[in-house]
């Protein structure tokens, strides 16, 4: 009872959240300066024109009214017609949806990757040179944002040693014979690994662009929480099994470890999310965060409104998920 | 031939080079039950952990042998100690709460060793840590052994350790002080248990405590410590018929008795412990000349 | 361990001296730019374009880090760039702080209903893609210094509310406050003379923090086009540039890049080094 009753105040809270993004996002855009609608006409359009399409869009009603209408449409999932595509939004945004998804999980795994070597083979090396090192170069990864190590990695390996794709999420001139647009997921799925091969060489530096700061930021929570264990008794107990260094950490201590790391890589990885929003742009992947930066330029409000609300949603659901495998991860709470 | 015999083990800070353990020598024989006592920072836990190969970071062995079945752990290259150590040796751990590792069932923290140092099957050594945890007088073996350490109260985590420590039929345990952390009532029954194993497995055991009443009901043998020397080694009969330094009968003039808890106490006295120092100081000046 | 103290005071010391050289020369060239730089930043010269640097063969003497396809000087560009990313970092960074120091402070000190509205802002906050939210506020308030300035405040509070509200619940549950309070002071008295100068180290290093944070929000919005005007010599404007060209020249890229990478290093590792220095810990 007690569970549903947090589950259900947890709901409400993140209802009430995104009601305020939506208000925010709304009253924002409509104070834009310039027209979007006579920027889509032809020149040479008569004012009726014009009027005409702006009784169209709604943009001649009062702002309660235009939002009482986009909200009443979005609950039926009709987040109507983006402005300069003329395409219903929501189409236009799960179409791009699974690029950037899929840039974040990649981005995530070589974090997590990353930032578990980092903290592992620091806390082998407590102590020594080694630990240090891995220290300082925590410190660099973290003090410096995804989008000065996107660019980074676009001089050394776009330019310096052209090892991987700088533009793009797969070479134009390639068949593609996806029917989703995940286009990783499926191109394993079709055992179409020249395509996986191509897209993993576009979506890598922008991944890891993304996943530096991530990484550093696992890493040093990860091998604090790991120092600590590795003092604590059941580990000195498991010393005297004759396991050794290896198998200690990554037995005894690591699944301990890993629950106050966690939590803040939840919040950690909707900063990530965020961070697509440039990294796409820089490396002119074709996602979300691209297409957002275009809706702002063109002034195509319903899509901004859209782009925004999902991006909302997607945060609070990653933020939820963190919850949810925090209490099955943690035996405490599973049982009690 | 004792199972375990420690030569002028000496220890020491790394680093500053502060000696802990000063040439330290005992032993002990299968079945047999030694007791090392001493004051608190006296370094007996620093036995213990010599000799399971667990001291900390900061301390390092600087001498002397440690003949574990007659090879010299200290002689061995890390991978084969830790092997016979986990073989042949077990820890009963002093707190019972902290012990067991949080996140992970009772069963494979029991049957870990078996499966992976001694390489038993499972289900063999499922069958085996059921067997161990009825003989520790636990009820409802089966259920426990699927429960996680904080579904368990305290004493109950301590006769768990204590099987896991019998699981692998040991010739050597070393238990540090394995009732201070448990509630006096439970104590006694824990005490009994551990007596109880050892005598029906017998097994060596190594028991560090800082209870001299503890000691006259289940140790054979006693090592006294002071300082990280050893000031007497003896066999608890005659320890308690008359110790023969003068520190030991100050220790014992200041331990409570059982049978008049009320009785005054006689504090160490300063002069005893002038002398006990002094000769520290004099194991130190041979240390450094020998 | 008083090694290990004195290491990390040492290494907070180094940390401390190296980033804040490096900002000192910064704050020069943004001072002196008008009379240092070689040349006139925005003069155009297409005779003149994407000129290598001056070790490079083919450079044009008087361009020490060579131009870009304007014909350029890279370098005089970085000094006048100096400036505003200095003055961005400086008035948005330091709005930033009062106004989100001062709610996160209210509402950890308050609580009650104070703390429940700015925590349910904060949480509507942490829902938006910071920036795109940043994007879409300039392309609002159009172009300019103080567009750029409102768009950091405004997507920024959060990151001091959140802190300091922690920090003052934390300092508030202490037995000085109450005291403080059993004294008969007043709560707002008791916020200001007890509570602040506790949250204070935090804040300053906060406040380093963010002014790097200032200087790449700037850069970014420069990337995408809608900081100042294209005209104007920004860092991130040049490496918007940069990028585009960087096949065949790579210097317009590379020397706003370092420069940049370098100030934002220099303020983290500043507050880092604050941080090591105020930890009551370790002092
Ligand atoms: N982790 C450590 N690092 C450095 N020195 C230590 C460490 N643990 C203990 N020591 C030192 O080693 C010496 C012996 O400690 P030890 O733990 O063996 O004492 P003890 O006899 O077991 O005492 P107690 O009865 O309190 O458990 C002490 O002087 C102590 O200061
Ligand atoms: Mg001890």
């Amino acid at each position: 009872m007690q569970l549903l009753r947090a589950v259900l105040l947890r709901l409400a809270t993140t209802a009430v959240t995104l009601l305020g993004v939506a208000v925010i996002v709304f009253v924002v855009i409509r104070v834009v300066p310039g027209n979007p609608i006579a920027m889509m006409l032809p020149p040479g359009a008569t004012e009726a024109d014009v009027a005409r399409l702006t009784a169209q869009y709604g943009l001649d009603k009062s702002l309660p009214e235009q939002f009482l209408i986009w909200a009443g449409g979005v609950l039926r999932g009709d987040f109507g017609l983006s402005i300069t595509a003329r395409q219903p939004v929501l189409d236009l945004v799960l179409g791009r949806l699974p690029a950037t998804l899929e840039l974040s999980v990649m981005a995530l795994v070589i974090a997590c990757l990353l930032g578990g070597f980092a903290a592992l083979t620091g806390t082998r090396a407590r102590g020594t040179g080694g630990e240090a090192a891995i220290d300082v170069a925590n410190g660099m990864a973290l003090s410096i944002p995804d989008f000065l190590w996107g660019l980074i990695l676009v001089l050394l390996f776009g330019v310096l040693w052209p090892l991987f794709h700088i533009s793009g999420r797969v070479t134009p001139s390639l068949e593609l014979p996806f029917t989703t647009d995940f286009y990783l997921f499926e191109s394993v799925l079709r055992l179409r690994f020249d395509l996986w091969a191509n897209i993993v060489s576009h979506m890598f530096l922008p991944a890891l662009a993304l996943a530096i700061p991530l990484a550093a930021i696992i890493g040093q929570l990860l091998k604090q929480s790991l120092k600590e264990t590795m003092h604590l008794d059941y580990v000195t107990l498991a010393r005297t099994k004759g396991y050794g260094e290896n198998h200690v950490i990554l037995r005894e201590a690591l699944r301990n470890a890993i629950l106050p790391t966690l939590t803040l890589v939840g919040v950690q990885f909707t900063f990530l999310i965020g961070g697509t929003v440039i990294i796409e742009r820089l490396f002119s992947y074709e996602g979300l965060g691209n297409l957002a930066i275009d809706a702002v330029i063109n002034r195509d409000l319903p899509l901004i409104q859209g782009i925004v609300i999902l991006f909302a949603v997607i945060f609070t659901a990653v933020n939820l998920c963190v919850d949810l495998l925090y209490a099955v991860l943690n035996p405490r709470l599973r049982h009690g | 031939m004792s199972f375990l015999r420690v030569n002028g083990l000496s220890a020491r800070l790394k680093g500053a080079g502060h000696p802990i353990l000063r040439g330290v020598s005992l032993s002990v024989a299968a079945g047999e039950v030694r007791g090392l006592v001493g004051e608190s920072g006296a370094g007996k836990s620093m036995i213990g952990k010599a000799v399971l190969g667990i001291l900390p970071k900061a301390v390092e062995v600087s001498g002397g042998e440690i003949l574990l079945g007659g090879v010299d752990l200290l002689r061995l290259p890390p991978k084969e100690r830790r092997a016979r150590i986990g073989a042949t040796c077990a820890l009963i751990p002093q707190d019972p709460l902290t012990a067991l590792n949080p996140s992970r069932r009772i069963a494979p923290q029991i049957t870990d060793r078996l499966v992976d140092i001694l390489g038993w099957d499972r289900g063999r050594a499922l069958a085996r840590a059921e067997e161990l945890l009825a003989e520790v007088h636990i009820p409802d073996p089966a259920r426990v052994l699927r429960a996680y350490p904080h579904e368990l109260s305290g004493g109950m985590r301590q006769r768990i350790l204590i099987a896991s420590a019998f699981a692998a039929e040991p010739k050597l345990i070393v238990a540090d002080e394995p009732t201070t952390a448990l509630d006096v009532t439970v104590q006694k029954q824990v005490l009994k248990l551990i007596a109880e194993m050892q005598a029906r497995h017998g097994t060596a055991l190594l028991f560090v405590t800082h209870d001299l009443g503890v000691v006259s009901k289940v140790c054979d043998s006693l090592t006294v410590l002071y300082g990280g020397l050893v000031v007497e080694d003896t066999d608890v009969r005659s320890f308690f018929a008359g110790p023969a330094h003068a520190y030991s009968r100050a220790l014992l003039a200041a331990t409570p008795k059982y049978t008049d808890p009320q009785a005054s106490l006689t504090p160490v006295p300063d002069a005893v412990i002038r002398d006990v120092q002094a000769e520290v100081a004099a194991a130190d000046r041979r240390a450094r000349h020998g | 361990m008083a090694d290990a103290r004195g290491m990390v005071k040492r290494k907070a010391g180094l940390k401390l001296w190296l980033s804040g050289g490096w900002l000192a020369l910064v704050v020069l060239a943004a001072l002196l730019a008008p009379w240092i730089a070689p040349q006139d930043p925005l003069a155009q010269d297409l005779f003149l374009g994407r000129m290598p640097p001056a070790w490079v063969s083919g450079a044009e003497p008087g361009y020490w880090l060579g131009t870009d396809s304007l014909g350029r000087d890279v370098l005089s560009r970085i000094l006048h760039g100096a400036r505003i990313a200095l003055t961005v970092a400086l008035v948005a960074g330091g709005i930033t702080c009062l106004i989100g120091a001062a709610l996160g402070l209210l509402a950890g000190f308050l609580r009650g209903w104070v703390d429940l509205a700015i925590s349910r802002l904060i949480d509507i906050w942490m829902a938006f893609p910071p920036v795109l939210f940043s994007i879409l506020l300039i392309a609002v308030l159009g172009p300019g210094l103080s567009s750029i300035v409102i768009a950091i405040v405004v997507i920024d509070w959060t990151r001091f509310a959140r802190v300091v509200r922690a920090e003052a619940m934390a300092q508030g549950a202490m037995d000085y406050v109450a005291s403080a309070q059993v004294a008969g002071r007043g709560r707002l008295s008791t916020m200001v003379t007890e509570i602040l100068p506790n949250v204070l180290p935090t804040i300053v290093v906060l406040l380093t923090l963010e002014m790097g944070i200032a200087v790449i929000v700037e850069a970014i919005l420069s990337f995408v086009n809608l900081s100042i005007s294209t005209d104007d010599p920004t860092w991130g404007g040049m490496i918007a540039e940069g990028r585009t060209s960087v096949h065949q020249a790579w210097w317009v890229l590379v020397f706003p890049l370092v420069t940049l990478f370098l100030t934002v290093l220099a303020f983290s590792q500043l507050g880092e080094g604050l941080k090591d220095r105020f930890d009551p810990v370790l002092r």
